[in-house]
């Protein structure tokens, strides 16, 4: 058995979770990963994507957050996020009404540096929208 | 001297007046306990965030990749002042407090010879500094529809800061709220936000300053992500502390209002009683001289 850390999720609004786990998904800005106990010390930006968190007692529970970053260090792992949602209570249409944003974002773009980060902004909420709606 | 009718319809009024009061004064603290709750719970995250912005500037170690936001234009000739006050009056000194400081402090920067601008959140700001210094104020954020705060609007109002400050608008800006001490007492606060200044490594202490992080993307490029975000974080918090601090003086405002209703309506049955009084006497009077000189 997976020696336990601590981890929190934070949203500027409330403390989502705060408890001892065995491992976190993070979906990081340079790909997911990982978390266990002892875990160098990273800092991470973390794009929109499921948080995926296995508490010691076993469960696994899901979050979506919408971008924020993670600061992990060897005793435990705190991620802000700019919001973080409960996988069961995502609102569809507060998703839907991101992704509008997003595309009129990415019409909006003035240069193609905007333009591309944009792009990749809408393509990571297409892909959560993907990863979260049962098919 | 008021008649009879007169100082009946008048405690009648007065005793209207004090159930609006009174119940005024239960909504404010029902929402007032809603109001803190939130500001508490949007202490771990601003806390985090000073810890985490500590700790990533001092692995910059200063250097001179921190992006303007945090080191200023080197200026400071334009001030952008951001004046949060609350969307409703009926709530004692609590507006024309922030107010009252919010304007020193403009005199002051004029008389220096600083350009002002002016963006006023809340409509009772607005309404006050607008009879002074119409022409410095950019634009007025509306919460009367917003039902409870969320992030959303704090991070509008923060995008709508930045964007100004990226084009050349301003090289300082400086928020104004009022901090929830407590209940009773609420202090007007001027806090500058940009530039944001370099937290000091006293936030060190926290969860293993010294480990050496290893950074996913680039510090720099982190650092570029976090400072927009804490900005947004600070206006929140002004925000949530505006709107417990505008419960808490609405309240007091309110209980004063409903005991002064109680004194008002003591005083006015008592000379409602005395008058009678004397009209019965005067009456019994009448009769027996009447008797009396037949």
């Amino acid at each position: 058995m997976p020696e336990a850390f601590q981890f929190e999720l934070v949203s500027p609004e409330r403390l989502l979770v705060s408890e001892q786990v065995e491992a976190v998904v993070i979906p990081g800005a340079e790909g997911e990963m990982t978390v266990m106990a002892h875990h160098a010390p990273v800092m991470t930006t973390i794009k929109p994507g499921v948080v995926t968190v296995k508490t010691a007692e076993g469960r696994a529970e899901r979050y979506v957050v919408f971008g924020g970053f993670a600061d992990i260090v060897p005793a435990g792992c705190t991620l802000l996020a700019e919001s973080a949602v409960a996988v069961g209570d995502i609102d569809r249409a507060d998703l839907a009404r991101r992704i509008q944003e997003a595309r009129e974002d990415v019409a909006d773009a003035k240069d193609d540096e905007t333009r591309s980060k944009a792009e990749q902004f809408l393509s990571q909420l297409t892909t959560l929208e993907g990863a979260i709606l049962p098919a | 001297m008021p008649s009879l009718k007169d100082l009946r319809n008048r405690i009648a009024s007065v005793k209207a007046t004090q159930k609006i009061t009174k119940a005024m004064q239960m909504v404010a603290a029902a929402k007032l306990r809603r109001a803190q709750e939130a500001a508490e719970a949007a202490r771990p995250y601003s806390e985090r965030m000073g810890a985490v912005l500590a700790n990533i500037t001092q692995a910059i170690g200063g250097g001179g990749e921190a992006p303007a936001l945090m080191t200023g234009t080197g200026k400071d000739d334009v001030h952008l002042l951001v004046v949060c006050t609350a969307e409703r009056g009926l709530c004692g000194g609590f507006n024309s407090q922030i107010a009252r400081l919010a304007r020193d402090h403009i005199r002051k920067l004029l008389a220096d010879g600083k350009q002002v601008k002016i963006i006023c959140v809340g409509k009772k700001g607005f309404d006050i500094l607008r009879r002074d210094y119409a022409a410095l104020i950019l634009e007025r954020v509306d919460l009367r529809e917003v039902k409870t705060l969320g992030f959303v609007n704090a991070d509008a109002i923060a995008k709508k800061v930045i964007q100004l400050f990226n084009e050349g608008g301003f090289d300082i800006c400086t928020l104004f709220y009022s901090q929830f001490k407590s209940v009773i007492s609420q202090i007007p606060t001027a806090q500058q936000i940009i530039p944001a200044g370099v937290p000091s490594a006293a936030a060190e202490t926290t969860n293993g300053g010294n480990a050496v992080y290893e950074y996913e993307p680039e510090p720099g490029e982190i650092l570029s992500d976090l400072i927009p975000r804490n900005i947004s974080v600070q206006v929140f918090r002004a925000l949530l502390e505006n709107a417990a601090g505008e419960m808490g003086a609405k309240m007091s405002a309110m209980d004063n209002a409903t005991r002064n209703a109680g004194d008002m309506i003591n005083k006015l049955s008592i000379t409602y009683n005395r008058q009678r009084q004397a009209q019965i006497t005067k009456e019994l009077i009448e009769i027996i001289s009447g008797a009396e000189a037949l």
